[in-house]
């Protein structure tokens, strides 16, 4: 188990590198640059231009600043926004709970939904209860996000109004963040002092629920196909027909005996969906104004701040490659083949 | 009273208008302690026969019969709960590939102790105690040790005799053994089938044993039932059905084993394969590949007629003479 963790990060040194790479060298493809976006409509004069830009340090050559830029990584400097001037990894700090706490709620979301629609699917293979799961799955994975965003906040928000349009929680409410998740902050708020802060957590959940379940769509969509094909490979297996001869009742076969097989290729799935959740965060962080890491890195983009893009892609994209290393280690707990090997 | 008694028993598959009829018309009673031999080529509807009556084909197939009875108990018409009461307790059932009959998440001790939980409500120290007594049971080395093991920690022959162990463990009285050494090597095949014939006196069960090795039915059952195209081609006690067989196919049967044409260069055959879904013959079954075939035999099916010692599918059984 040892070698195999060894192994798996020895494969990560290439990925940063490409992921550097990569970052690097889009947002320079974009057209213009930091100081003429700060300037805006405004002429400038191209004197002023270049002393700006060798200020920043951007009138060096390309393989130059690429060289800067790994040499301050191997540092452990992320660097500082050219627009705020404060460290990415600073504001990184300060929004990434607001992303974490979407995300995780999506996610709760998909992994509880999609676990029951593909066993039930499965269980109830050809049926018109299976068809109609999966053709539903199959529509929210194809659903276009901002879309599906407006969508439910029409609906929901605006015909309905039992949602909030935005944001994460009600102006009228003043909660001191703690931790940096809502929920939480405003359960401790309301616990602290229940009469300036009723209701604050209810809000705060409220606020919630409409972004978590367009960002959990599209992976309960893919959690449910995934379950289903997962379930339906492992109950033409010989020992579910073995568990089935002890005399174990079709609740204990499911959960016990398939579905825990069945979940190993499902929690793979469920790991590469968190590439997908970030890339659905910017588009749901958008839409619902969730001041999270989607959202700064959008704007981010439009000022062409190089590092705060570079950097904070880099960050995100480093969670993903955990999140997928987490997974990989979940896998050999789930399955004994796995652990054992050498 | 038997302790199993299936009467023209069907088990049909597919849809109704077109249906495939795997078994058909299946007559089979296996008396208490009794080693039963049911033998036949794949696809003869052994299996199915087997699986119907525990109720593992779980809606796939339809199941008629007259009667289906274990133990004074009606099959057909008892619950699913009813049934699961039954089986893996009275009626156990041991299957062909050991490696892929276990559950590969979790130990060997936790899938011999869930039988015993279900069935038997046993709990802590007591569970694990007989849990360790049945691995000793079927003769598992440092079996303490093993009860953690993994099923792929585990050669074939230590799976099967988990698989039997958790059969076992609650003392049926009806163990059907599904070709349980065919996917063994050879000397552990003789091994495991000595365990079961063991474990078939010590505990006074039935023992039906599905198996294509005529050896062994002949020299462990008292009873054979040999199946063609889901039928009982012929059923009669051991040694009567080795000395005279009555139906052509078990002739043939006899007839293709190596050690029972010594000299000949080639095994003897009979010409032909078990008709699929389609092409059944209206006439007996065997009528196409049947060396003695008669007019009769292709115009009309027969029905089972007692000869001595037990029952035969044919027009025109073999006498002791011609055999």
């Amino acid at each position: 188990m040892l070698s195999f963790i060894f192994r798996r990060l020895g494969l990560l040194i290439p990925t940063f590198f490409g992921i550097t790479l990569l970052t690097f060298g889009l947002i320079r493809m974009i057209p213009g640059d930091p100081v003429e976006v700060m300037v805006g409509e405004r002429t400038l004069d191209p004197q002023m231009h270049a002393d700006a830009m060798h200020r920043l340090g951007l009138d060096k050559p390309l393989y130059a600043q690429y060289i800067d830029y790994i040499s301050n990584l191997l540092h452990g400097n992320l660097g500082e926004s050219l627009v705020t001037k404060s460290s990415v990894w600073g504001e990184f700090k300060t929004l990434f709970p607001a992303t974490l706490e979407l995300a995780l709620a999506a996610m709760l979301f998909a992994v509880v939904f999609g676990l029951l629609a593909g066993v039930t699917a499965a269980i109830k293979r050809g049926s018109i209860l299976d068809h109609g799961v999966m053709g539903i799955s199959l529509t929210g994975f194809s659903m276009p996000i901002f879309w599906w965003g407006l969508i439910l906040i029409m609906f929901f928000s605006v015909k309905l109004g039992w949602t909030p349009v935005s944001g994460r929680l009600d102006l009228a409410y003043d909660i001191t963040p703690r931790t940096g998740f809502m929920l939480i902050d405003t359960w401790l708020a309301e616990a602290a002092d229940p009469a300036a802060n009723a209701g604050a957590f209810k809000d705060a959940l409220m606020h919630l629920i409409l972004p978590a379940i367009v960002l959990g769509t599209i992976p309960l969509a893919v959690i449910a196909r995934m379950t289903r094909s997962s379930m339906l490979e492992v109950l033409r297996e010989d020992y579910v027909r073995t568990a089935r001869a002890k005399g174990l009742s079709p609740a204990r076969v499911i959960f016990v005996h398939t579905l825990r097989n069945a979940l190993i290729p499902v929690l793979t799935v469920i790991g590469l969906q968190v590439g997908t959740l970030m890339g659905g965060a910017v588009l749901t962080e958008t839409i619902f104004s969730w001041p999270g890491i989607g959202k700064w890195l959008i704007d981010a983009i439009s000022r062409r701040d190089y590092p705060v893009v570079q950097n904070g892609i880099l960050i995100v994209a480093t969670l993903v490659i955990v999140t997928n290393f987490i997974v990989d280690i979940l896998y050999g707990v789930a399955n004994p083949r796995i652990r054992h090997a050498k | 009273m038997s302790l199993l008694e299936i009467k023209n028993l069907s088990v049909e598959f597919g849809s109704q208008h077109n249906p495939f009829r795997a078994v058909e018309g299946l007559d089979l009673t296996v008396e208490q302690g009794e080693i039963v031999g049911i033998v036949g080529e794949s696809g003869s509807g052994k299996s199915v026969t087997m699986m119907a009556m525990m109720g593992l084909l779980e809606g796939q197939g339809r199941i008629v019969a007259d009667t289906l009875q274990f133990d004074g108990k009606d099959l057909l018409t008892i619950s699913a709960r009813e049934r699961r009461k039954i089986v893996g307790k009275d009626i156990a059932m041991i299957f062909q590939d050991p490696m892929t009959s276990l559950n590969p998440s979790y130990t060997v001790g936790y899938q011999i102790m869930e039988v015993l939980k279900i069935h038997q409500g046993l709990r802590g120290a007591a569970l694990k105690q007989r849990a360790l007594e049945l691995m000793e049971m079927v003769e598992i080395p440092a079996a303490a040790s093993r009860l953690a093991a993994y099923p792929h920690q585990l050669s074939g022959g230590m799976s099967q005799r988990v698989v039997i162990a958790m059969a076992i463990a609650c003392s049926p009285k009806l163990l059907i053994a599904d070709e349980p050494t065919t996917a063994l090597d050879v000397t552990i095949q003789a091994q495991i089938m000595d365990l079961l014939v063991n474990l078939q006196k010590s505990q006074n069960m039935a023992l039906i044993m599905i198996t294509h090795d005529l050896a062994v039915v002949a020299e462990v059952a008292h009873k054979v039932a040999v199946m063609y195209a889901g039928q009982v081609a012929e059923m009669a006690k051991v040694p009567g059905i080795f000395r005279k067989p009555a139906h052509p196919y078990t002739e043939a049967l006899l007839k293709s084993i190596p050690e029972h044409s010594k000299g000949a260069h080639r095994l003897s055959t009979l010409a032909g394969i078990v008709p699929g879904q389609y092409d059944r013959p209206s006439g007996c079954l065997l009528s196409p590949r049947c060396p003695y075939v008669q007019d009769k035999c292709k115009a009309q099916r027969p029905g089972l007629t007692a000869i001595e010692g037990g029952v035969v599918r044919c027009h025109y059984p073999i006498t002791a003479k011609e055999a």
